[in-house]
C-alpha cells in the first residue's frame, strides 16, 4: 500500500471512530454502537501500526521513533504533499 | 491534555491558488462563527457542565473543533501558495498582506481580529447547550454562504465536510440538551427558571 492508500484508510477508520464516540457519549447503553467501535479501533490500531513502521510516527508522544526522530519530517498536514484527492 | 495526531480529519488538497476565496475563508478560521470560537466555547463551557453525557460531548467536540480549525487554517494557507503581488491586489487581499503577509491570522473575512466577544460560557448548562447549537447553525450557514461563493471542487469538497460535521453537533447539543433538562428536572417550556444549583448561592 502506498502512503496515500494507507493514510486514507487510516483517516476514514478515525473518522468513524470519532462520530462513533460522540454518538455514543449521548447513547452510552447502546450496545450494538460500543462492538462496532471496539471493531473500529481495533482496525485502526494496525493500520496505524504499519503507516508508521513505513511512513513515520503519527502522534506527538505515543508512537515510537524507530528510525532516528522522524516526528520533524515533513510532510506536515497542512502542506499538498501530504494530502490528497478523495 | 491534548496529544496531536500528524493528519488532518479530512484532506485539503487544492490545487489553484485564489486570492479572492483564501479573504473570505479567513471567515472560519478567526471570525464570529468560525472554529477558534467554536473551539473555545465547548473548551470552556465544559467546566461548568452537569452531567457525564453532556461534559464528554462538550469536550470531545471542542476537540473535533481543533481539527476543523487546522483545517480552514490549511485551506486559506493552500489558496494562498504561489500567489503573485498582482493577484494580491487584484483580489483586495492587499490590507490582509501588510499586516500578515501570507501568515494565517485569526480574523474574519472583513478583517476584525478574532474576539472572545463572539462566544458564550455562562456557567448554566442549559442556556450554554442552547448557545451552543445556535453556534452550530450559525457555522452552518456561514459554510453554506462560503460554499456559494466557490466553484473550485478541491475547495467545496472540505467546506462539504464541514458543513456536515455541524450538523452532526447541532444533532448531539440537542441530545445533550434533552439529558441535562432531564437531569435538572426541568420541564421543556420555552420560559427557563434558574437549576438549583444555582438557586443556593
Amino acid at each position: 500500500m502506498t502512503r496515500e492508500e494507507l493514510l486514507k484508510s487510516l483517516m476514514e477508520l478515525d473518522f468513524m471512530a470519532v462520530d462513533i464516540g460522540l454518538f455514543l457519549n449521548t447513547h452510552p447503553n447502546d450496545s450494538v454502537m460500543i462492538e462496532e467501535y471496539n471493531k473500529i479501533i481495533t482496525a485502526a490500531q494496525i493500520l496505524r501500526e504499519k503507516f508508521e513502521n513505513m511512513y513515520g510516527p503519527l502522534c506527538s508522544f505515543r508512537s515510537y521513533a524507530q528510525k532516528g526522530w522522524e516526528w520533524i519530517d515533513n510532510p506536515w498536514p497542512w502542506q499538498k504533499e501530504a494530502n490528497f484527492d478523495l | 491534555m491534548w496529544i496531536y495526531e500528524k493528519k488532518l480529519e479530512f484532506p485539503v488538497n487544492i490545487k489553484k491558488p485564489d486570492a479572492r476565496l483564501a479573504k473570505i475563508m479567513i471567515e472560519q478560521y478567526g471570525g464570529a462563527d468560525g472554529e477558534l470560537g467554536a473551539a473555545i466555547r465547548y473548551l470552556s463551557q465544559k467546566f461548568t457542565m452537569v452531567t457525564p453525557q453532556a461534559k464528554a460531548t462538550l469536550n470531545d467536540i471542542g476537540t473535533e473543533e481543533l481539527a476543523h480549525l487546522e483545517m480552514m487554517g490549511t485551506i486559506v494557507k493552500q489558496l494562498t501558495q504561489g500567489l503573485t503581488d498582482k493577484q494580491i491586489k487584484e483580489a483586495g487581499l492587499d490590507p490582509y498582506y501588510v499586516a500578515h503577509g501570507l501568515g494565517i491570522y485569526p480574523s474574519s473575512a472583513a478583517g476584525v481580529p478574532f474576539s472572545a466577544g463572539a462566544l458564550q460560557s455562562k456557567g448554566d448548562p442549559v442556556t450554554d447547550l442552547y448557545e451552543n447549537m445556535a453556534a452550530e447553525q450559525k457555522a452552518r450557514s456561514t459554510y453554506e454562504y462560503l460554499m456559494d461563493l466557490t466553484d473550485d471542487p478541491d475547495v467545496l469538497t472540505p467546506l462539504k465536510f464541514l458543513r456536515e460535521r455541524e450538523v452532526v453537533h447541532f444533532q448531539r447539543f440537542g441530545e445533550a440538551l434533552g439529558i441535562v433538562r432531564d437531569h435538572l428536572n426541568e420541564n421543556r417550556t420555552a420560559f427557563i427558571s434558574k437549576p438549583d444549583f444555582m438557586k443556593k448561592r
